[in-house]
């Protein structure tokens, strides 16, 4: 899997190249800015771009906007963010497309590198992969009038650790519950949502921002 | 939220409002001309409205009202209204009140009080277009065919206001006129009043050179003595008491000026300085008193007003005066005469507002702060302000130490010793040091966790990255409410400002979530004329009180070292509407990001 990183932080880029590359990982390119990734990826088209929120030269939002911007350059570029802190505000405007790829992960998790790179690989593979931390504080929302409302507490369970971007195989194992009994319930939140089966893995990414919207 | 909304959602609430937006505007309302019996046409209502006490604008906000009332010296609300869950019919007034106008309950207490301020409109002239009428002067056709006035009942009802004597209007008008020169005569009654007090205050000055020279005479030694000792008595009770009567009498001169001439005027006495602590005696009382400056100016205003200053008042009162003699009283003069004093009083009567109004001005000059007196309370209020900054940073600081003491640098340590223990095992026990790796790695994780805490505390990084608008709506989406932002923000406010209204908004939202059992909460964010606005409106339980909660009363601390201000409304039974505004001015125009309400 080959792999393009931006990090402005040497260190940090460092220890991400050798903990990736560990795991079998290639790292086309390791960056520094947002430009410099824009053309990475234009050249290398990787199948996966690693990128820190806080990129030179105003150390704000960069991160963020070079990863939507890169994704407008290659459509379906699979993104995985890296932040200090995460906001819901951030979550909504990456997955606004609706399209999968997509991944917000606190720098905290790489220290699991087991993982960390289990996300990667799944954000690689179009799926997406919410911090727990974005989804503990959407629980502790008050369910408000929208369409999650409608939804069981058991479903909202597993509609959660969709949003972390787990496979029904880890949601069974997480919840100790059957597979098909998982498999029922996200039918049940996808009628409830109003998401037309149709690619199974974009209505997983849908269902997670219909979860993020309400 | 751009994406869900069901019609009967927030976003056509705000659509509807804007619609609905220049009802609230009439002054009065458009309530069917009460059918009056023919005895209460002198009550059919005047131009004159009641006046909000700016003392009493909490509780101004009826319960069904939706524009939250702010006194007169704050600008207009933005329209930060709560959920149009009143029905229709609770949002317009009662057409059961004919003698609505003068209640100062009624829902005409929505008037903006500028509007109210303004001395009634001169009687409408027959070359005036019906259109530049009041609305709600306007008798509706079916109530001139009820009460047909004999000389109109042939005229077509479109020319009605050209041709017609309509009485009900001319009543009105005659008693508007006649309150404002009644209000003449109380301005006279308070002048004279001053002038009393001013004798008895010439009269304690003159008892001591008066006793003296009066015991003295007696060629006793003891008698000279209680002579001087009354007189000074006297000087030190009698005078300063007569001084503070003067202040009162000067204080409710500025009330009437506001309210009846139309002429708002500030007060420009020195605060008591015991009122931060300090010693209070009698010798602290007199220097107060006595040091003022405005004390001398209010004696010289009650001289000048006895002597002169109430001719401008007294003029309609007494012009009309004269005309009535002249009508009723025919052995008063010669006709030429007579007519010279019906004329007066016509004129009187029609000048009599801004007779009055020139009597406020009047009042202006010798009763508002001096420049020095305006840049001496300035300074008092900086230095006060700068203090209160300066005692929060510092406390902050402190807060920020303690809590990097306590937190972050103590799991450090902790993690450096695990660290340690596991390199000292690590050979003999690999299982042991493992366990002692994770440790280690979970106590820096649970120190990130910390730190990011404390840095939202400081300065939350959504706040330095986005803005102001991008901060508040993170902050709505963290929140267990349902919050809707609506901003109009082309630009960024400086880093002080911006984190100050974040926090106060921050703050603002704990309140609600804390106390008033709100299910939804709007907040409206606007600048306008060099003016950072926010409204905060819940639908909560309201009673929000900014003397009793510490909480608004440290956001209002926090927002003065910026000269912004805090307007709480918050009637019991709710909505509660908090306005704040903060003096700013925006740079580096940025597009804003097109998310809708959170």
């Amino acid at each position: 899997m080959r792999v393009v990183i931006a990090e402005d932080l040497f260190l940090l880029r460092d220890g991400l190249t050798r903990m990736l590359q560990a795991h079998g990982l290639e790292i086309v390119a390791a960056v520094d800015n947002g430009a410099d990734l824009l053309a990475a990826v234009t050249a290398d088209k990787p199948d996966v771009a690693i990128v820190d929120v806080r990129l030179p030269p105003t150390f704000t939002d960069e991160g963020i906007r070079a990863a939507l911007a890169a994704r407008r350059e290659v459509p379906g570029l699979p993104v995985l963010v890296l932040s200090q802190y995460v906001e819901q505000l951030y979550a909504r405007e990456l997955l606004a497309s609706g399209s999968g790829g997509i991944g917000y992960l606190l720098k905290d998790r790489v220290f699991d590198s087991a993982q960390f790179v289990d996300a990667v690989r799944r954000v690689a593979a179009g799926g997406t992969a919410m911090d727990p931390e974005v989804i503990a504080r959407l629980l502790a929302r008050n369910t408000g009038d929208g369409a999650i409302a409608a939804l069981s507490p058991r479903e909202r369970e597993v509609l959660s650790l969709m949003a972390e971007g787990r496979s029904n195989a880890a949601i069974a194992q997480r919840l100790v519950i059957t597979e098909r009994a998982v498999a029922k319930h996200t039918a049940s939140i996808f009628l409830k949502l109003d998401l037309q089966p149709s690619d199974d893995d974009n209505r997983r990414v849908l269902a997670v921002l219909a979860y993020l919207e309400g | 939220m751009s994406a869900g909304f069901t019609p009967g959602g927030p976003e056509d609430w705000w659509a509807r409002q804007a619609q609905k937006a220049p009802e609230p505007q009439l002054p009065w309302p458009s309530v069917p001309w009460p059918p009056p019996p023919a005895s209460s046409a002198r009550q059919s209502p005047t131009p004159r409205l009641p006046v909000p006490e700016p003392s009493a604008w909490q509780s101004q906000v009826p319960a069904s009202s939706s524009a939250p009332q702010f006194p007169a010296q704050q600008p207009p609300v933005p329209p930060s209204q709560p959920p149009a869950q009143q029905s229709p019919a609770q949002r317009s007034p009662a057409p059961s009140a004919p003698s609505a106008p003068s209640a100062p309950s009624a829902p005409q207490s929505s008037v903006p009080a500028s509007s109210a301020r303004q001395p009634p409109a001169p009687w409408p002239t027959a070359q005036q277009s019906p259109a530049s009428w009041p609305a709600a002067q306007q008798p509706p056709a079916q109530q001139s065919r009820q009460f047909p006035v004999p000389s109109s009942s042939s005229v077509p009802q479109s020319s009605v206001p050209q041709s017609s004597i309509p009485w009900s209007e001319l009543w009105s008008w005659l008693g508007g006129r006649l309150a404002v020169a009644g209000r003449g005569l109380a301005l006279f009654g308070l002048a004279l009043f001053g002038l009393v007090l001013l004798g008895a205050l010439a009269a304690t000055l003159a008892l001591l050179p008066f006793l003296t020279v009066n015991l003295i005479g007696t060629d006793k030694r003891g008698d000279a003595a209680a002579a001087g000792f009354l007189a000074i008595v006297a000087w030190l009770t009698v005078g300063p008491l007569l001084l503070l009567w003067m202040r009162s009498l000067a204080r409710l001169t500025r009330k009437l000026a506001d309210r009846w001439c139309g002429v708002p005027i500030a007060e420009p006495y020195l605060p008591r300085p015991w009122a931060d602590g300090g010693k209070h005696g009698p010798r602290q009382w007199l220097g107060w008193l006595l040091r003022d400056q405005a004390t001398w100016r209010d004696l010289a205003w009650v001289a000048v007003d006895g002597l002169l200053g109430w001719l401008l008042a007294l003029l309609p009162a007494a012009l009309l005066f004269l005309g009535i003699l002249g009508v009723f009283a025919p052995s008063f003069a010669s006709g030429s005469i007579r007519f010279l004093a019906i004329v007066g009083a016509a004129a009187g009567l029609w000048a009599c507002p801004w007779l009055l109004r020139g009597y406020g001005h009047f009042a202006h000059s010798m009763l508002a702060p001096t420049k020095e007196a305006e840049l001496a309370l300035r300074v008092r209020q900086l230095a006060q302000t700068r203090t209160e900054a300066i005692d929060t940073s510092a406390a902050e600081i402190r807060r920020i130490e303690r809590d990097l003491h306590d937190g972050a640098q103590a799991r450090l340590v902790a993690m450096g010793m695990t660290l340690d223990a596991a390199g000292q095992i690590i050979d003999t026990n690999p299982d042991a040091a493992r366990a002692l790796l994770f440790e280690a790695r979970d106590a820096s994780v649970k120190a990130l966790a910390e730190l990011r805490d404390l840095v939202r505390g400081i300065h939350p990084p959504v706040l330095a990255d986005r803005g102001l608008t991008d901060a508040i709506r993170a902050l709505a989406l963290d929140s267990p409410m349902r919050i809707h932002v609506v901003s109009d923000l082309h630009g960024r406010a400086s880093a002080p400002v911006e984190s100050a209204a974040y926090f106060a908004v921050s703050e603002l939202l704990a309140n609600v979530s804390k106390h008033a059992e709100a299910r939804q909460t709007w907040i409206d964010i606007r600048h306008t004329d060099d003016m950072l606005r926010i409204g905060v409106t819940d639908n909560g339980h309201g009673g929000a009180d900014p003397s009793r909660g510490s909480g608004l009363r440290g956001i209002e601390r926090r927002l003065a070292s910026f000269d912004g201000v805090l307007a709480v409304s918050s009637p019991p039974g709710g909505p509660t509407a908090v306005t704040m505004e903060i003096p700013c001015e925006l740079s580096l125009p940025k597009t804003s990001s097109s998310l809708g309400t959170a």
